[in-house]
């Protein structure tokens, strides 16, 4: 099993992920001014959609607007006041336990459905394994926008399907109540990645060598034997990449609870997720500098994760 | 160490499933197997054939007849008549600025991430290590996260509520940049683009004839990226956009339900509007991902086979 070397893991965006002619300098390739013509104006986008707002942020964080009398007095440099003041508010932390909360079940309850299914389209024991890859793969093209319509009228209590459930049962439960409504969001998020996770795994089961599977038969190397020593292997990489995304898709999470609000009826409190809170403190409560902190700490919190999550992957790989 | 890989994965898309026979001859279908995956192709296709039926619907049947069976009458037709009459045809305007956001954004974002990609892949310039530091600590930082920060500077400098406010942001795809880089870095010979130079050719030049067909299934795998992530774009729109006439079809889509809706009157939303403009947004992209769909497996491919 030496050979699994080869097998390909994948990828992270992140220091390792550097092509290999990184790192002996490859041919005479001329050192100039000429490779500017094309990274320049991605360079140019990049500085004014992610530098520059990333600095005005954390400069808006430092302020504070004054008023007296309810006459603004214009900013007032306040220091780290409003990140203090953020560690503080039980609203930031309710959010930020909700989406720990949201990560820690429903990630790995995703993670574990595409990791079945791309195990079980690669088997070649399905019946129609095309159709399911494609079926499977489908939500990724509906915009959240929508998979949050729909499911809101499927959980709809008056006409929807869940209507048709109690009814059919004689039970009450009703999928926006305040213990529900963290489930409900976890379903449609759930539902939106699995084919795409799914995709993710199964591109990363394709690129095993088949001399890999005939070596196993020869040793007489049973399904599950393969599935443990291989194909699990192969896919690690692929997971790292997968759980990354989902941790910043967790703690970013803005789409489906704002769609979903208004038809929940009060459950989902303009705190409920982070994000929610950031944007509610910049446009309904007007305090853009808080906002602006809460903004920056969430990214840092996210990039933090991602990092150990990323080290700690890549320390375990072969 | 694995990059020898790449190739191959990128050039035989539809191969998966001989690959697949060929590499266990002895396997039997299974039954079973079939059931549990099945369960959840029908978990993954039931809101959308239930959006499919439920858009045939009247009002009046969509509340009075069970969800997953059709009504007394075949409304699908007087439902779109209706979804375009909306408020004076405003879901077409926003259907075009979707078009609009997706070929300027999107085309924006690929064109921008291929010369970039290229240019750290096959160029050594000063400053390069620096735009490949910062670049690939870019991929990990959420574009949501940075939306505020946006809205806040793009308010600075005035240009909130334009079309400029969602489509500069969605120009900066730092992921795509770094699957450009990949593969232009495997699939571009340094030594033909030297010849290319010594027989006198222009960087363009050698750009736009040699290396821009090498470079085409991966332009193809980070367009659909950055199509996607535009035509379903809705953090950003939502926050910058007040007008309803730049709206893109998500955001609309949701002022439909808000305008129509109100929980405190028992009132239903307006549901065959809401469903069939709901059935029309998504249908373009439906349409592009089955038949792009095995160009998108060979893209992650590549992007997952890094080491």
């Amino acid at each position: 099993m030496s050979s699994l070397a080869v097998a390909p893991s994948a990828a992270s965006p992140g220091p390792s992920g550097v092509p290999a002619s990184e790192r002996p300098p490859k041919n005479r390739i001329r050192r100039d001014w000429r490779g500017w013509m094309f990274v320049g104006p991605f360079v140019v986008f990049f500085f004014i959609a992610f530098i520059a707002p990333l600095i005005y942020a954390i400069i808006l964080s430092f302020f504070q607007p004054q008023m007296v009398w309810g006459v603004s007095q214009g900013e007032q440099f306040v220091g780290f006041a409003n990140y203090v003041k953020l560690f503080q508010d039980p609203n930031f932390w309710s959010g930020l336990v909700r989406v720990s909360l949201f990560l820690l079940i429903q990630v790995p309850i995703m993670l574990g459905i595409s990791t079945f299914l791309a195990l079980a389209i690669d088997s070649g024991r399905l019946y129609g394994a095309s159709f399911f890859r494609v079926s499977v793969f489908l939500p990724y093209a509906i915009p959240a926008v929508v998979a949050t319509l729909m499911w809101g009228f499927l959980y709809g209590n008056q006409y929807g399907i869940m209507a048709s459930v109690n009814e059919a049962f004689g039970t009450s439960v009703n999928l926006f109540s305040a213990r529900l409504v963290l489930v409900s969001i976890g379903n449609i998020v759930t539902w939106e990645f699995i084919g795409y996770n799914m995709l993710i795994f199964y591109s990363a089961l394709k690129t095993i060598p088949v001399s890999l599977y005939e070596a196993a038969r020869i040793d007489g190397a049973n399904e599950w034997q393969v599935v443990r020593a291989i194909k699990l292997p192969a896919i690690r990489g692929a997971l790292m990449v997968a759980l990354i995304f989902s941790i910043i898709g967790s703690f970013q999470l803005f789409n489906e609870p704002n769609v979903l609000q208004q038809m929940s009826g009060n459950t989902i409190t303009t705190y409920y997720t982070p994000n929610f809170y950031a944007f509610h403190l910049a446009f309904e409560a007007n305090n853009p500098n808080y906002s602006a902190a809460l903004a920056i700490v969430m990214g840092l919190v996210t990039v933090a994760i991602a990092y150990v999550v990323q080290l700690r992957g890549s320390k375990g790989m072969g | 160490m694995s990059n020898v890989t790449l190739r191959p994965a990128l050039t035989r898309p539809a191969s998966a499933e001989t690959a697949t026979k060929r590499k266990n001859p002895l396997s039997r279908k299974s039954l079973i197997l079939t059931i549990v995956t099945a369960i959840f192709a029908i978990y993954a296709l039931m809101p959308l054939v239930w959006l499919l039926i439920n858009a045939t619907k009247t009002q009046h049947d969509y509340v009075s007849t069970f969800g997953f069976a059709f009504g007394h009458s075949f409304a699908l037709f007087d439902n779109i008549a209706d979804t375009f009459a909306y408020r004076d045809g405003i879901f077409a305007r926003w259907f075009l600025n979707t078009i609009m956001y997706v070929v300027i954004g999107a085309g924006g974002a690929t064109l921008l991430a291929i010369l970039g990609g290229y240019g750290l892949a096959k160029f050594r310039f000063p400053g390069r290590k620096a735009v490949m530091a910062v670049i690939m600590g870019a991929i990990a930082v959420p574009s949501t996260a940075l939306t505020v920060p946006l809205f806040l500077l793009f308010s600075k400098i005035g240009i909130t509520n334009t079309p400029l406010a969602v489509i500069l942001p969605c120009l900066v795809t730092p992921f795509g940049f770094y699957l450009m880089w990949v593969f232009a870095d495997q699939a571009v010979p340094t030594e033909l683009l030297e010849a290319a130079r010594v027989d006198g050719c222009r960087e363009f030049g050698i750009f736009f004839r040699i290396s821009l067909p090498l470079l085409a299934p991966g332009i193809v795998t980070v367009a659909l990226f950055a199509i996607v992530a535009t035509w379903n774009n809705y953090f950003l729109p939502l926050i910058m956009l007040t007008s309803e006439k730049w709206k893109p079809l998500t955001t609309g889509l949701n002022d439909i339900k808000l305008q129509t809706y109100s929980p405190a009157g028992g009132q239903e939303p307006l549901q065959n509007v809401i469903l069939t403009g709901s059935l029309l947004t998504i249908i373009p992209l439906v349409i592009a991902f089955l038949i792009l769909q095995r160009y998108w497996q060979a893209g992650l491919a590549a992007g997952s086979v890094k080491e």
